[in-house]
């Protein structure tokens, strides 16, 4: 077994581990610590898909921002006689099985389908992706409308948060 | 070598257990950090298609950082909706804020 497949399995499984506990933890802190272990093991999915530049911005963004936000959230919402009950609704096993449902179907599908039984095609030797990713981004002839449209969402996300959680 | 099957069989797993967190889970943070599980997942699938059909445009990867912008978008206002219902109410649980029920 190579060195690849054996990074590609771990980080599989101590993932989906992680993400189990994400939802079934019934102390929130716990579930956010959880999502920070599942998000960097996305991370290094990244790396092993020779995404270097996503997997940086995934660590960036998602542990150091996101995640961060969510347990300051967690912190300050929390109810000092609050008891952690059950934190699941009536509808959990139904919840559950269209889950598994779903997992079962799409893994079916994408088994058996013949064009995802392929191997990685070699990367060029040079291909910059990091700097045709940038050029990409702010060309007119590329992907500037979706970025300048992600930069106006960004900046009406970051008014209407402060709107909305501004004490009155 | 991997093949994109893995990967993409991976990234399934991934939704499906966000799926189950979004529609079982009471608390509000709860849902919201089982929508990130869902989104990396969805962030999985492009990167992977990315690198297995044509690592030569970067297409993937440009729909990849839309993704990572839409959800931290996603998750601020989630977030200050969240801290604004608990000073209202002081409760965060999904299936008691019925108010706009009918």
């Amino acid at each position: 077994m190579s060195l690849g497949l054996f990074i590609f399995f771990l980080m599989v499984v101590v993932t989906v581990v992680a993400a189990v506990a994400v939802v079934t933890s019934q102390n929130l802190v716990n579930a956010a610590m959880w999502l920070m272990v599942a998000l960097f093991g996305a991370a290094i999915a990244f790396v092993l898909l020779q995404a270097t530049y996503i997997a940086v911005i995934q660590v960036l963004v998602y542990i150091g921002a996101i995640a961060v936000l969510i347990v300051y959230t967690i912190m300050l919402t929390r109810n000092p006689d609050e008891k952690y009950g059950p934190g699941v609704n009536k509808q959990w096993p139904i919840a559950a099985a269209l889950s598994l449902v779903l997992f079962l179907g799409l893994a079916y599908f994408y088994y058996t389908l013949p064009q995802t039984d392929v191997l990685a095609p070699a990367l060029s030797g040079d291909l910059n992706a990091i700097s045709q990713l940038g050029a990409l981004l702010v060309s007119p002839n590329a992907y500037v409308l979706p970025f300048e449209l992600a930069s106006i969402l960004l900046l009406a996300a970051l008014i209407g948060s402060i709107v909305v959680a501004w004490r009155k | 070598m991997i093949p994109l099957s893995w990967y993409l069989i991976f990234a399934a797993a991934l939704f499906s257990i966000g799926l189950y967190g979004v529609l079982a889970r009471k608390n509000i943070i709860a849902i919201l950090m089982s929508i990130e599980l869902m989104l990396t997942a969805i962030n999985i699938n492009f990167i992977a298609f990315w690198r297995y059909s044509l690592p030569g445009q970067m297409a993937g990867q440009v729909f990849a950082v839309i993704v990572f912008a839409v959800s931290a978008s996603e998750v601020a206002v989630g977030l200050a909706l969240v801290i604004s219902l608990f000073r209202r109410v002081k409760l965060i649980a999904a299936d008691e804020i019925n108010l706009l029920k009918w």
